[in-house]
């Protein structure tokens, strides 16, 4: 016969934020119990059902594919469903909304910067050649796919912005995650002319406002590395400068 | 209807919050010391145009106490710039495909700090057959 498994109380700190009862958000702490095998997220659960039916936070899958469940605990951007209670006992942790995002109430952040940037980088491919259907698919080779693959595994959960200090001072930067996103679609080799993003990627409000601290790719949840997405572009588009400016260069 | 009133949190002293971001800000401030030995070398240089004895009071004024203080602080802080340069040496690069497979980070930073090892070799050994 197994037993049931243990169950500990962890001290859980909630950065609150109720626009209609106070102007700035406060902390609230909460006893939670919890087993092993329990999520921050599960533990956010626990207190809405139990304690307090108005903390508002999202979440969808539970799984790490959805990228809904965003947040800061102990000041690091993480899913709250890929972390565990657990690893924070006996101490405790706090949970506060993703930072560099205006917060819309308790955990919920406003990410309507995002959103409005994301068409920018037009995130969709533009054949090379237009070829009719009936002659097949746009193949690619294991070489091919391996300059893009692991910038496509994004999920948009944001954790990236949260972890860039440049995206948090300067919100006209397009950020490490849209930039990983543009160059999943810029190093495809089935894809054409998109005049408008590689003019985005090269301004100062795309690769050249990243000042290389690299914690993006230390916070990404499925190993994206945005912050290689961004310097590769540099690269790139420092090459495409010389070629203008130099006499007898490409272009 | 609820009330909207996005609150937006101050960036003040972002750069303390996490160990990631002092390890940032550490490597960043390291150039300030490149170009301080810039300063150094230049002004060695200014002394060279000067003649000869300027130049051979440049240095002795470099073998002096605080200026050897100086060196010792420069090539300590020099070796962790080293070490942070090439510690994101694999963020900055396309990747380097080898028989099919992805070269790994640590490998690039190792290859790196290797090369940085030999050029400084060669330019001690180098600097050791002039002097002799």
């Amino acid at each position: 016969m197994s037993s049931l498994p243990e169950t500990r109380t962890i001290v859980v700190e909630v950065l609150r934020y109720q626009p209609d009862k106070a102007e700035t958000p406060y902390l609230e702490k909460f006893d939670v119990p919890f087993t092993d095998d329990m999520s921050v997220l599960q533990g956010l659960q626990y207190i809405k059902d139990h304690f307090d039916g108005s903390l508002t936070f999202r979440w969808s899958c539970r799984m790490a594919i959805c990228g809904s469940c965003g947040v800061m605990i102990d000041g690091v951007p993480s899913l709250g469903c890929k972390t565990f209670m657990r690893d924070y006992y006996p101490k405790g942790f706090r949970v506060e909304a993703l930072a560099h995002f205006p917060i819309e109430r308790d955990l919920v952040v406003d990410a309507s910067d995002f959103i409005d940037k994301l068409p920018r980088i037009e995130p969709w491919i533009e054949p090379k050649l237009k070829k009719p259907l009936e002659q097949g698919e746009y193949l690619q080779t294991p070489a091919q796919l391996e300059q893009f693959e692991s910038f496509s595994h994004c999920i948009n959960c944001m954790l990236c912005y949260a972890a860039c200090p440049q995206y948090g001072l300067d919100q006209k930067f397009l950020g490490p995650g849209l930039t990983a996103l543009a160059h999943r679609y810029k190093a495809d080799s089935r894809d054409g002319e998109h005049p408008a993003r590689d003019e985005l990627i090269h301004s100062t409000e795309g690769v050249w406002n990243c000042t290389a601290v690299g914690y993006c790719s230390e916070v990404c949840p499925k190993h994206v590395d945005p912050a290689n997405a961004v310097n590769q572009n540099k690269t790139a588009s420092a090459l495409g400068w010389f070629a203008r400016v130099i006499p007898g260069g490409r272009r | 209807m609820t009330v909207r009133k996005p609150y937006v949190r101050s960036m003040e002293g972002w750069w303390n919050r996490v160990p990631f971001f002092r390890r940032y800000m550490a490597r960043e401030v390291t150039a300030f010391f490149v170009a301080v030995y810039g300063l150094v070398m230049l002004a060695g240089l200014v002394r060279l145009s000067q003649g000869q004895a300027a130049f051979e009071g440049w240095l002795a004024q470099l073998r002096g106490g605080w200026s050897i203080a100086l060196h010792v602080v420069l090539l300590l802080v020099f070796m962790y710039h080293t070490y942070s340069w090439f510690e994101i040496m694999p963020k900055t690069m396309p990747p380097v495909v080898i028989g099919g497979r992805k070269l790994a980070p640590g490998t690039i930073t190792g290859l790196g700090l290797a090369a940085a090892a030999a050029a400084s070799t060669l330019v001690l050994v180098i600097a050791w057959v002039l002097a002799r």
